[in-house]
């Protein structure tokens, strides 16, 4: 079984109070902020972050993102699964 | 892709700031992180001091604070400092001892929009911690503290130091950390500086205990996955290679003192002969980028054998100064914590002598000097 794939299409992934992305302006590029982490974020994790707001369900999060970036749908999804499972486990994330 | 090329900076921008806002505190603990000689009330910063700092952290590219101490409780602006945080978009990181916090004060550290709280805890068992802390009802209050934080949604860790009077419960202290419905745990094996190492004797605990303590933890960490992240700080004389402390001097973060000493780490100032600027004078831009004790240690250029052909110099930066100074008295060799210092024997034989069963001795409990 591939990361995150046993999170439900119905999930609704939401950022927590005290995990935020960031544009960092002395270094460039976007970080995501959280308790006593930093991590830098590429273009791919702030367009999937940025729609973790509570409000999307997972399956319309990756429809969206198939809209904008024209990709093969399975692999937008299991690139979607595999960062929210991650940080998910980190308890960056609450699905 | 032609990108253009970007003329960087020699020296990177730090990532997080220390803030000690104040040194006052009313716990004991006798591993404490402050230096022996404590400031005095009457010298701290005041409101517009610490403003105008993390304003300029800010504009350095910090992009996380931590409001830290003594106890930052113990000032009455604190959550003046972190609504200006806030508005600066800075990452603030309230770490605490929880006494003095009540929960009004709590729910207005929340609408400042602070991001996270660190409690700290002594003990999962109540007599224990409350004597740890030198303070007759902590315990109590901080499990309080923490159920009104996580009512408010501000992410919470708990921090437990480890050291021979709690080390037989290192997992309750996380299944307390769970039951608490804290996000984080730091469960870390005690650094001996300052109070640390003056209590040292009183706080070393036995191989077999710290090895016994780490593999537990470890193993619950896998368990716990998904609920609560453990951050595991392992017992440094009990260690094979050395603690990139700091992640190497000057290199990610500075601490500003409550009188506005800016220092490379916590014990800095135990190394004689550095020269350190104070935030009132200079700038944090300034003082980052010029001032002698932030270049004294940074990078690789300072190091001596076995670090400076050492594969690893760039991982942990030779280990800790403070440490190195601490052990064998020259702040510039290898941090004995290493398996390649020539002194390396030494840890072991140490932490064997200090962990010997206590007589009748007590801890020094970090206390201020009354003002004469």
């Amino acid at each position: 079984m591939s990361a995150g794939e046993e999170i439900s299409g119905e999930a609704r992934p939401r950022l927590p109070r005290g995990v935020r992305l960031k544009f960092d302006e002395a270094r460039g590029g976007t970080v995501l902020l959280a308790p006593e982490r930093v991590v830098r974020a590429d273009a791919v994790a702030v367009a999937i972050l940025e729609r973790c707001d509570g409000t999307r369900t997972l399956n319309k999060l990756v429809e969206e993102l198939c809209e904008v970036y024209k990709g093969d749908a399975k692999r937008i999804e299991a690139d979607v699964r595999a960062l929210l499972a991650d940080l998910a486990a980190k308890r960056m994330l609450d699905l | 892709m032609n990108e253009p090329i970007r003329i960087k900076s020699a020296i990177e921008s730090p990532l997080g700031l220390l803030a000690e806002l104040t040194h006052v505190c009313p716990l004991g603990c006798p591993y404490c992180s402050n230096p022996l000689e404590l400031d005095a009330r009457a010298s701290e910063l005041d409101t517009a001091a610490w403003l105008r700092i993390f304003s300029q952290a800010a504009e350095l590219g910090v992009l996380q604070v931590h409001l830290s101490g003594g106890e930052p409780a113990a000032r009455r602006d604190l959550t003046e400092i972190v609504a200006h945080c806030a508005r600066l978009s800075l990452y603030t990181n309230l770490i605490t001892s929880g006494i003095g916090l009540s929960e009004a004060g709590v729910a207005r550290l929340s609408e400042a929009r602070l991001d996270h709280v660190q409690l700290s805890i002594q003990d999962c068992e109540e007599e224990s911690a409350d004597r740890i802390a030198g303070y007759k009802g902590a315990f109590a209050k901080k499990l309080q503290v923490a159920r009104w934080v996580v009512a408010t949604g501000i992410p919470l860790t708990i921090n437990a130091v480890i050291h021979r009077a709690n080390v037989q419960r290192a997992t309750g202290m996380v299944q307390m950390a769970i039951e608490l419905g804290a996000r984080r745990v730091e469960i870390a094996h005690t650094q001996y500086y300052g109070w640390g190492l003056k209590n040292r004797a009183q706080l070393m605990p036995s191989r077999e205990e710290a090895d016994a303590a780490w593999s537990e933890v470890e193993a619950l960490r896998a368990k716990v996955e998904g609920k609560i992240v453990v951050d595991h700080v392992a017992p440094d004389y009990h260690a094979r290679t050395p603690k990139p402390c700091m992640g190497g001097w000057g290199r990610r973060t500075l601490n500003i003192s409550p009188t506005g000493k800016a220092l490379p780490c916590h014990a800095a100032e135990s190394v004689p002969g550095l020269e350190f600027w104070n935030a009132r004078e200079h700038s944090l831009a300034e003082i980052w980028e010029k001032s002698p004790a932030f270049n004294a240690f940074r990078g690789t250029e300072w190091m001596r054998e076995p670090c400076r052909s050492c594969e690893w110099r760039e991982v942990d930066f030779g280990g800790c100064r403070c440490q190195a100074l601490a052990l064998l008295g020259d702040a510039r060799a290898t941090d004995p914590a290493c398996h390649l210092s020539p002194r390396h024997a030494m840890m072991a034989d140490i932490a064997r002598r200090d962990s010997a069963p206590l007589g009748a001795a007590a801890y020094a409990y970090r206390r201020m000097e009354k003002m004469r």
